[in-house]
């Protein structure tokens, strides 16, 4: 089958979209489904401005298939609510442009998730997956690390 | 978004995935094994890759099982390199592949998609030539076990209709010490200029090498003289460049030459990690 039509569990919502075969969770998300949150980037998995949290990991929605992500629990930026990297990012001026900062506050997010006591060495090859185009990077550590200080 | 079109099926049994690929060979159709799929939306996107149909093959449970038996450790096709890292089951192993991409790009690729992979480093195969592991492939006329050396000449040489299920490496190997190095041009993920994996089992040293050539290696040449007690450390790094095979890559990570430079500093610096008697 060349097109499908599925069922996505986004931010909690059940949606029911056809997509193409060919069609990119990034694709889908942003065009069908009116979350523009996700940017397009590089869209070959190299700067992680697409990223997006799929059942606790983050995930690169610009490397995965629509049809690959049924049955799977997706969260994109438009899903977290006040949550305490969102707080952070603001306080510790972790952004410029801003185009980077969905991603990185995905990849942020799943890694507080994942390893609330995580040091500097696991920050840093985590936030290796993400590029800052302004070069906020020492911003960006404080906020994260503002974040797992607290906990 | 990829500008054509394919059949996408995610069979739940291995027989059902073997059947699929048999039929759709049947009707002419150009499939593809998918397994993390980063190559087809990568280069599917900028043309060099097309497909008529894809067979994703993750919900195959023998292509996710990750476990030891009595002898050996048996590593799925399909499970991601995060998962291979978190589990920790082969040292070596965990070293090589957090080096490979970035974290969350590992979590999408798979091991044997990048065993499997056209883009040529490969570099999670190094582990298994040095560990002489086993290939167990599933096609048509059944499961095939084979040794990795058997199998793997520059690349996986697979035949049509054939999905690379596992692999198997003997427990013996999984706590011999090692060192895994790998230099990239630049920043600390993505591509390397040279990744070199040296294992040391007894007294005599193995070595594997992705970026030098256009295609991962292990060389037993090689390896006999890097063994070889007669000779200096020198003579040894200096005879070990005249037998490599070729051709040396020469391209935007490096040329040829600087290549054999830092191949040459990063033997000695296993050499005299590892402590090979000289
Ligand atoms: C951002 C990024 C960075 C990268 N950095 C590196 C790096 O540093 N080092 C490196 O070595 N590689 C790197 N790669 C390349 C990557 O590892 C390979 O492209 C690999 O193919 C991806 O794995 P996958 O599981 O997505 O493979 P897939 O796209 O699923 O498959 C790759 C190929 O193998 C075939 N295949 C897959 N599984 C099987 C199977 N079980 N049986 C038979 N055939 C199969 C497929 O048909 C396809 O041709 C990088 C890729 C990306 C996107
Ligand atoms: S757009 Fe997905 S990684 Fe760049
Ligand atoms: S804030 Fe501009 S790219 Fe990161």
């Amino acid at each position: 089958m060349k097109t499908h039509t599925i069922v996505l569990n986004v931010n909690r919502e059940i949606h029911m979209v056809t997509v193409r075969s060919a069609d990119t969770l990034l694709y889908v998300l942003r065009s069908k489904l009116g979350l523009t949150g996700a940017k397009p980037g590089c869209l070959n998995g190299d700067c992680g401005a697409c990223t997006v949290n799929v059942d606790g990991w983050p995930m690169k929605s610009c490397l995965m298939l629509a049809v690959e992500a049924v049955g799977k629990k997706i969260t994109t930026i438009e899903g977290l609510k006040d949550t305490p990297i969102q707080q952070a990012f603001v306080e510790n001026f972790a952004f410029q442009c801003g185009y980077c900062t969905p991603g990185f506050i995905m990849n942020c997010h799943s890694l507080i998730e994942q390893h609330p006591d995580a040091d500097d060495e696991k920050i840093r090859e985590w936030l290796e997956s993400n590029i800052c185009r302004c070069t906020g990077y020492e911003e960006i550590k404080n906020a994260i690390k503002s974040v797992l200080n607290k906990d | 978004m990829l500008s054509f079109d394919f059949d996408y099926y995610k069979p739940v049994t291995l027989k059902e995935a073997v059947q699929l690929l048999e039929t759709l060979e049947q009707q002419e159709k150009k499939t593809m094994v998918f397994s993390g799929g980063t190559e087809l939306i990568t280069l599917g996107r900028i043309d060099l890759s097309i497909t008529e149909a894809v067979i994703d093959i993750k919900d195959i449970q023998e292509c996710r099982v990750m476990g030891l038996n009595e002898k050996n450790l048996v590593l799925g096709s399909a499970l991601s390199l995060t998962k291979i890292e978190k589990a920790n089951l082969f040292p070596l192993l965990t070293k090589v592949s957090s080096e490979i991409a970035d974290h969350t790009a590992r979590g999408k690729i798979t091991l044997g998609g990048n065993i499997c992979a056209k883009i040529f480093y490969r570099e999670a195969v190094l582990p298994f030539l040095l560990t002489d592991s086993q290939v167990i492939i599933a096609g048509a006329k059944g499961i095939k076990v084979l040794s990795i050396h058997d199998i793997f000449h520059e690349e996986l040489q697979l035949e049509k209709g054939d999905i690379l299920l596992q692999l198997e490496t003997e427990k013996s190997f999984l706590g011999s010490p090692f060192l895994c190095i790998k230099r990239r041009q630049q920043w600390n993920s993505g591509y390397p200029l040279i990744t070199i994996c040296a294992l040391k089992v007894g007294n005599e040293i193995r070595v594997a090498i992705s970026g030098f050539c256009p295609f991962p290696f292990r060389s037993k040449v090689v390896e006999e003289i890097l063994n070889n007690d007669r000779l200096s450390l020198e003579e040894r790094i200096n005879t070990v460049i005249e037998v490599l095979p070729g051709p040396i890559l020469n391209d935007v990570e490096g040329s040829s030459k600087y290549r054999v430079f830092v191949l040459k500093n990063l033997l000695r610096e296993i050499m005299m990690s590892l402590k090979v008697e000289v």
